[in-house]
Order: structure tokens, then sequence, then C-alpha cells
């Protein structure tokens, strides 16, 4: 996933962000397991 | 030391000159900051001579403003003209110095108070604590040994050590109101929007704001209400006209109040709940509400935190990750990699939540509930026990702050000075641009002596 974005993750700070990220894998997922309705759109509107 | 408004009425009537006050604040700082490490640069100089500026409009019988001669200091991501804008960062001090200072500091200038410097924060503005691995932490007041929180940390410390009567920090999810709490002092993080943010670096632009920290509810407002008002500089800003705070009355008999249950009263320890009892009784509350989903809304909060913070900070963690506060770099790093789907599912998730609490706005007018789910840490402290379980202290600091950032309410924190122990805040909350409400609220708790910052001073300083 970080060669995706370019990332080039050092050994030494592998460890921290597999923890980093399965605890933003696991708050998401408080996010993504509620059921919002299709119509519901995220606020910002762009002004062309 | 007295307010900014004495220290401004003082001033104005010559009972002091702008130039003994700002002497006298850096004598403060010079004597005490060795121990508090509040601030990161100070501008003796350029403080005199604008304080010596004020002095001459006064001799001269023009108006010098509403804070004429107030010290100020404000957290080292605002632009300050001349000084380099570190944003808590080792990385950011090889930057040039900023050309303009932020619209923020202007304004306050304009109203005739002097800046003294720039405080200390966590690194980028994510964190809780002001412990910063290159700026060292910054000690809470009210004991050595416990973090001043944070981000805003030096904006908190440097009130409640009397250091200066007035400072400036920001709020994203939670660090002007976990400082202010942690530190027994008023911290004010008004509508998103509200107040510009044109010249401060900044960190999760969905939530960002910027926001004033005193040791009166007067002083609070009277800050608020200078810095209103609508910016071209600042696209997020406002265009709604400014809402005069300070000349309220104190009438509350309509107001309808009620406190934060379910969400709000867990993961708290009992002097948390003590305090938000303690300004329920004194107004005469007994109702609760129900905030739904916050706990929800304080993960999406998180999500889109963590998406925002990493992308703006992207091609310096490509380049020079070894440069990051180890505090940071890992929750950057980790941010930098999630997927768009749950970013944009946090986003849609905010528009259901700030739609529901529209509706529960609709039959109430104010809310309270704690600011912090317990007082100041220890410095270096990795971990609590809560309800019998060990868990991670300084993400679990955000727990009432972050559900309310979140869509932008604005909220007060006002500080309970405990008997034998350290300060709490209590969270006023009330509808989009109703900060009134909420000042007028907290004046009314200030008033019965309910909420007061205890600002300790070493010295007889008379201001």
């Amino acid at each position: 996933m970080a060669l995706l974005v370019d990332l080039q993750l050092p050994d030494e700070y592998r460890d921290g962000v597999v923890a980093n990220f399965e605890r933003i894998k696991a708050i998401a997922e408080i996010v993504n397991s509620f059921e919002l309705p299709d119509d519901v759109e995220s606020a910002p509107i762009f002004e062309p | 030391m007295n307010d900014a408004l004495s220290i401004a009425d003082a001033v104005r009537d010559r009972s002091f000159s702008a130039v003994e006050v700002a002497q006298a604040a850096l004598k403060r700082i010079a004597a005490r900051d060795n121990e508090l490490n509040c601030f990161t640069a100070l501008r003796a100089e350029s403080a005199l001579e604008d304080a010596a500026r004020i002095d001459g409009e006064i001799a001269q019988g023009n108006y010098p403003g509403l804070l004429a001669g107030v010290p100020f200091a404000v957290k080292n991501l605002f632009d300050v003209a001349g000084l380099t804008t570190l944003a808590g960062s080792k990385i950011n001090a090889e930057n040039p110095p900023a050309i303009k200072d932020a619209t923020a500091v202007a304004r306050l200038k304009q109203a005739g108070a002097v800046l003294v410097g720039a405080l200390n924060m966590d690194e980028y503005a994510y964190g809780f604590v002001t412990e910063n691995s290159h700026y060292g932490a910054t000690h809470n007041p009210h004991d050595l040994s416990r973090v001043a929180g944070g981000s805003s940390g030096g904006s908190a410390a440097a009130v409640a050590a009397g250091l200066v009567p007035l400072t400036l920090g920001s709020d994203t999810n939670g660090s002007i109101r976990v400082p202010a709490a942690f530190c027994g002092v008023f911290g004010l993080k008004p509508t998103y929007g509200r107040l510009s943010r044109a010249g401060v670096a900044l960190f999760s632009s969905s939530f960002d704001h910027i926001g004033p920290f005193a040791s009166s509810v007067r002083d609070i407002a009277t800050v608020f209400d200078v810095l209103q008002g609508e910016d071209d500089r600042d696209p997020i800003c406002t265009k709604r006209p400014s809402v005069e705070t300070r000349n309220l009355t104190q009438n509350i008999d309509n107001l309808r109040i009620a406190i934060a249950d379910d969400y709000f009263v867990k993961g708290a320890n009992p002097e948390a709940l003590a305090a938000v009892e303690q300004v329920a009784h004194a107004l005469d509350v007994r109702d609760y509400i129900t905030i739904p989903e916050a706990h929800r809304a304080r993960a999406a909060a998180f999500v889109i935190t963590a998406s925002e913070g990493a992308n703006l900070h992207l091609e310096k963690l490509r380049e020079r990750p070894q440069d990051f506060d180890p505090a940071t770099r890992d929750r950057f790093l980790a941010g930098a990699l999630i997927p768009s789907s749950w970013y944009i599912q946090a986003q849609r998730f905010r528009k259901w939540y700030r739609d529901r609490l529209r509706e529960i706005f609709q039959n109430v007018d104010v809310i309270i509930a704690p600011t912090t789910p317990c007082s100041a840490p220890l410095i270096g402290q990795q971990t609590m026990i809560l309800d019998g379980e060990e868990i991670l202290v300084r993400p679990h600091l955000g727990l009432f702050t972050q559900p309310l950032s979140f869509i932008g309410l604005p909220v007060l924190s006002v500080p309970i000075q405990q008997q034998n122990g350290l300060p709490l805040g209590v969270q006023l909350i009330a509808a989009p641009y109703n900060e009134a409400l909420i000042l007028q609220v907290a004046a009314v708790l200030e008033a019965k002596g309910i909420v007061s910052a205890k600002i300790l001073s070493s010295g007889a300083s008379q201001f």
C-alpha cells in the first residue's frame, strides 16, 4: 500500500506504522458499519 | 495578575503605561518560563516598540483600542511577521520567516494588544498533551510533573501561570479545550468558520478552528468580538455579520439547558462527572439530552483527521520522515494509507450527524458535558486505568471534545478548580453561531463563583 503512494517505508518505522494502521482500521470500521441512506451526501459543495 | 480588560482600562486611563505592562510581562516570563517551557520565541524588542506606540497614541488623545497595552502570545502555528512559523516542528524551522501577521494576530494588535512571543505545541498540532520531542514538554503550572494538555499547551499554561492574560490557540479535535481544562483557564473553540484562519498553519482543514484562552469570561467575549469579521484571505471564514458578545446581560432564565448523557457520562472518572454536576446544579438543570452515535462521530473525526493531516505532510513524510517527532510520525504515515472509501464514508456520516444535532438544538439551547475524562496525566504517561482496564491515555483525552468539533459546534471550556485536586473543565455547547448564549451562561457561573481561572502568579505584580 505504501508503494502506491510512493512512500518508501523504512524498516524501523514499519512496526509502528502497522500498529497505527490497525488502530485506524478498527476505528474506521465503527464508521463503515453504520448504515447510511444512499442520499446522504458529504457536505462540501464545489463552486466552479 | 488582573485580567486583560482591567489592564486595558488601567493603560487607557494612564494608571500604568503600556511599556510598564510589557516589561512586567517579559520579567515574569524570564522568571518562570524555564520551568514551564511555554514559549518558543520571544519578541521583547518589538513588544516594547508596540507598547511605546500605544502610549504615544494615548498621549495624543487617540483611542488606543479595546485591548490597549494587553500583552498576548500565540501558538507557534500563527504567522508572526519576521518570525518563522514552526507549527511545533523541526522541519518548519528551516522555512523563511513569515512576511505578514496572521489575520487574528493583526486584529488583536489593531485593538491595541502587544504581542510578546510564540508558544509551544505538539508537532503539527497532532496531540493532546504538548510533549514535543524537538522543543520539550510544556509543564502544567498547577503541577510541573504533569502535562499542560495539547496541542495548544503553551497557550493554556501561559495564561494559567499569569505570564500573559491572553493567548491564541487552535482546536481540531480538542486542542484548545483539553489544555484549557487541564490548566484551569477558559478556552473558546468558536463555530467552525467563525474566526479567520488566514496565516495559520493547517492540520486538518475540515476541523481546524482558532480561538482564545483567558482568565475571565469578559476577556474571552471581548477577544472573540475583536477577532470576528469576514476575511478574503480565508475561504472558510464566514461572511455572516459579527455578533457582539461582550456587553450581554446575564439573563438566562429562558434558556433551555441540558446535560449530555449516554456517551458523555461513560469513560470518565468521578471527578470529571462531578464537575458537570456542579455546573448543572448551579444552573438548576435537571434535564438530560442524548446525542446519538457520538462514538461514531469520534471515530469519523479520527479517520478524517488522520487522512487530511497525512496528505498535508505527505511530501515531507516521503523525503525526511526521520525529522518528524516520533509521537506523530507513525500516525501520519499510517494516515497516508487510508483508503478513500473510509474517508468519504466519514464525511458522509458527518452530514448525517450534523442533521441530528440540528434537530436536537431545536429543543435545547445549551448542552453541558465534561471537557476531559480525567485531570492532567503525568508527563510521559502512556496508559491509564479506566473501568479496570488499561488504555492508552493520550488518544482518550479527546473522548468528549472530538464528537463536537467534528461538526464545528461552538464550545467554551469553563474551569472548575478542585479543592484537593487539579483543575477540570466543563464544556458549554450551543448551536452554530450561538457563542453569545454560551458566554451568558458562563458569565452567570463565574458570578456565582462556580467557575474561575486560578492564576498562579508568583510575585506581587499588580498586572
